[in-house]
């Protein structure tokens, strides 16, 4: 290894990341959500996707639902990190295979082609509960509530089914049974 | 009904329930309602800086040598932007300031008005928190929860930013609230169970250290008492980083000296050989750690913190105890002192065998150098600066270079709050001005910025406001021409490249304090600088000492990059001894 130059350490040996999912729960006030995105940015933490609403408007709570991939220290300093911020009340966090959250995306298709294509591109979303929202002669746009990868599977999918945009949301989450997060 | 206020009155009415007596700003069109104001409120001094930046440094040595908020005051634009720096400063060494910023009107945010800037948006990653006010009834709301953000838990810089509309608009004030509480965020998270399982390892350590840093600083002068007790009941070895000086006396025979890239060889030797690590307030900074791999690589690790992010950040530990040092400590203390009534068996003699390895390695005197008749040594200047004030609770700021490890390295701290230095973010530029704030806070004692003469360049506007203030600070400059610590490193690492760290046109320092109204002292022979260091001590007024230092002595001892503890390169007399030896020129 040739001799560092630097004042600085050099990178050691790193541990694989996972895919986490962050809620978070916030005031819903002006700049919130840059706060939360600018700790991801500046302090190297990677989004994949990113969903935010309000979800209490007698209280002013709105809930950030963030999937992110770190090692479980990265992870365990996001959330020490995010816990930091005046305007954040909750911060939860859970691995992308735990059995005990659910999280779904939803996607918006636009097919554009005759009838029996479109027809097939419905039957290939069947088992991820299509609506069609719209439909003419010769298009559709149809909604599907999936998983991140079964959305991206479907994308590709459909694309030669005369797909020819797609819209979709930041993953959302929520427990199974009785309990909530906490 | 109650009587309505303008922003601006609302600003002070503020500022009076905080309990605070100074504000460093400089005045701009943003800002002139407040600045209107200011004539209202005498008990509020304002004192007029240069150049923002300026403004905040002085905040953060006001705040760290009295350990209140530092508050500073600025218009929009050029005057946030230019106090960005002393905000990031101050929040990389968690020093608590609350910063009010102008704005231009709520109509024409976003319209890139004259003087207009994003200023929440440049803060956001340099402040704990930031506001911007476009209510005035959330005014008295902000301010005095700004000040609680500062002060509380780890402390930190914050921003409020005022429209001008909002400082002439008129509302109710508000007291400060006291049972608010930042969304239940307590600080003490710490069990007895926790503070059990410490004072088990303490028992059981045959080799262990004490590492403290600047969280005992913030924690108060009782937690530096607390400490003191601590080391005292255990008999423990005790380094302290760059911030966390003071904490613990620099005379004492407990204390290694600093840890640390330049720190002593017994301090990092100890990190490194060491059987349990307790860390009271410090955050394993990469200048400490040295190669994270190899960081005492054989000790059980306690880490003591109010900030539960700073703790499994860079090195895994064993016990985290997250609270107020203050609390931590005072309850180690207890139960270690109810343990000792019950069986008097101390384990000081487990460590008898520890201490002496310590002297082993104490016996290198890894701080030493080579003194010489014809030039100034830096290291001599120092020491002989120290020799000439240490019986004078003595005020140390620095700026940064080799003259502030040199100044951590021979300057001996006995109290808390005396040494004002930039750690965190490594600000040249911070000495000057921080002495400004220091010695408003204290204006009977002796304040001394040990400057370098390139960093002091950076913020020389500010002799114009010690000047103005007759702040009788004292600048003691260790001028080599060079960029020392820049020419340090290339000197070792980049094939003695000395690529733009020399300055070529330096001014006449002795002609500046005389520009400046004030008295300039220059020494270039070793035989007269006690002579002259006692002349700049006995005047009453801020002094520019020009110290001539030999321009190619190097910072010594050092942890090269990459490498562990102990594998320091030593001082010249440790280099030839080994030379002679063959056996190598660095490694020991």
């Amino acid at each position: 290894m040739p001799k560092s130059k630097s004042a600085y350490s050099i990178p050691t040996k790193k541990q694989k990341p996972d895919t986490y999912i962050f809620v978070v729960w916030v005031d819903n006030e002006a700049g919130v959500l840059a706060r939360v995105v600018g700790l991801f940015s500046g302090r190297g933490y990677n989004i994949e996707s990113l969903a935010v609403a309000e979800v209490d408007a007698v209280q002013n709570i709105s809930r950030i639902t963030i999937v992110t991939t770190g090692t479980p220290q990265v992870i365990d300093q996001i959330r020490l990190q995010l816990t930091k911020l005046v305007p954040v009340h909750k911060v939860a966090e859970f691995k992308r295979e735990d059995k005990g959250v659910i999280f779904k995306e939803m996607a918006l298709f636009k097919v554009v082609g005759k009838r029996n294509k479109i027809e097939k591109c419905l039957n290939a979303c069947k088992k991820f509960n299509p609506v069609i929202l719209d439909e003419t002669k010769t298009s559709a746009v149809i909604q599907i509530t999936a998983l991140r990868r079964e959305i991206d599977k479907m994308n590709k999918k459909l694309k030669p089914l005369g797909l020819i945009s797609t819209s979709r949301t930041g993953a959302v989450a929520m427990t199974r049974g009785a309990k909530i997060f906490n | 009904m109650p009587k309505l206020l303008t922003g601006a009155e609302i600003v002070f009415k503020c500022l009076e329930d905080q309990k605070v007596e100074h504000i460093f700003g400089y005045p701009g069109g943003a800002v002139l309602p407040i600045y209107d104001e200011l004539k209202n409120h005498p008990s509020i001094k304002h004192i007029l800086v240069r150049h923002e930046q300026g403004a905040g440094h002085a905040a953060e040595g006001y705040a760290r040598s009295s350990g209140k908020p530092g508050v500073v005051l600025v218009t929009s634009g050029p005057g946030a932007t230019n106090v960005v720096t002393a905000l990031t400063d101050a929040y990389m060494d968690s020093v608590p300031l609350v910063c009010i910023s102008g704005q231009v009107p709520t109509h024409l945010i976003g319209t890139d008005a004259f003087q207009e800037c994003d200023t929440t948006g440049i803060t956001r990653p340099c402040t704990k928190h930031n506001w911007l006010v476009k209510d005035i009834n959330d005014l008295s709301k902000v301010m005095h929860e700004a000040f609680k953000v500062a002060t509380t838990g780890r402390p930190g810089p914050v921003l409020i930013d005022i429209p001008k509309d909002i400082q002439f608009a008129k509302a109710k004030y508000k007291k400060p609230n006291k049972e608010k509480k930042l969304n239940g965020k307590s600080h003490n998270k710490f069990s007895q169970d926790q503070i059990d399982e410490l004072v088990k390892l303490l028992s059981k350590a045959k080799k262990p250290i004490i590492y403290s840093g600047g969280g005992v600083i913030n924690s108060g002068p009782k937690a530096s008492q607390a400490l003191r007790e601590f080391v005292e009941l255990t008999g423990f070895p005790i380094t302290s980083t760059l911030q966390g000086l003071g904490a613990y006396p620099g005379d004492d025979n407990q204390f290694l000296g600093m840890l640390g890239m330049h720190g002593t060889y017994e301090a990092n030797n100890a990190m490194h050989d060491c059987d349990l690590l307790i860390n009271i307030g410090a955050r394993f900074d990469d200048r400490i750690t040295g190669k994270i791999d190899e960081f005492s690589p054989n000790s059980t690790k306690v880490h003591i913190d109010i900030d539960p992010s700073s703790i499994n950040k860079i090195i895994k530990v064993d016990l985290a105890i997250v609270g107020d040092v203050t609390s931590v400590i005072s309850k180690i203390n207890k139960t270690i002192s109810k343990r000792k009534n019950g069986h008097s068996k101390s384990n000081k003699s487990n460590i008898a065998k520890w201490w002496e390895q310590i002297g082993k390695w104490r016996e290198k005197d890894s701080l030493n150098f080579v003194n010489s008749d014809e030039s100034i040594k830096p290291q001599h200047a120092v020491q002989r600066l120290y020799e000439l004030t240490k019986n004078k609770d003595t005020y140390v700021t620095t700026e940064v270079g080799q003259h502030q490890m040199w100044a951590a390295q021979h300057y001996k701290f006995n109290k808390p709050n005396r040494w004002m230095t930039s750690g965190g973010l490594g600000t040249m530029g911070y000495g000057l001005p921080a002495a400004v704030g220091v010695q408003i806070a204290h204006p009977e004692k002796l304040v001394i910025d040990i400057a370098g003469e390139a960093s002091v360049l950076m913020t020389m506007q500010e002799m114009s406001t010690a000047v103005q203030y007759n702040l009788p600070i004292k600048i003691f400059i260790l001028n080599n021409q060079y960029m020392g610590m820049v020419r340090q490193w290339q000197e070792l690492l980049h094939e003695k490249n000395y690529s733009e760290s020399y300055s070529e046109a330096l001014p006449d320092f002795m002609k500046m304090a005389e520009a400046y109204g004030c008295k300039g002292i220059k020494a270039d022979n070793p035989d007269d600088l006690d002579d002259k260091i006692q002349e700049m001590i006995d005047y009453d007024g801020p002094v520019i000492f020009d110290c001539h230092v030999d321009p190619n002595e190097n910072c010594f001892p050092m942890i090269p990059s990459g490498k562990p503890h102990n594998q320091m390169i030593l001082g010249p007399n440790d280099q030839e001894e080994n030379k002679i030896k063959g056996k190598g020129k660095a490694l020991v």
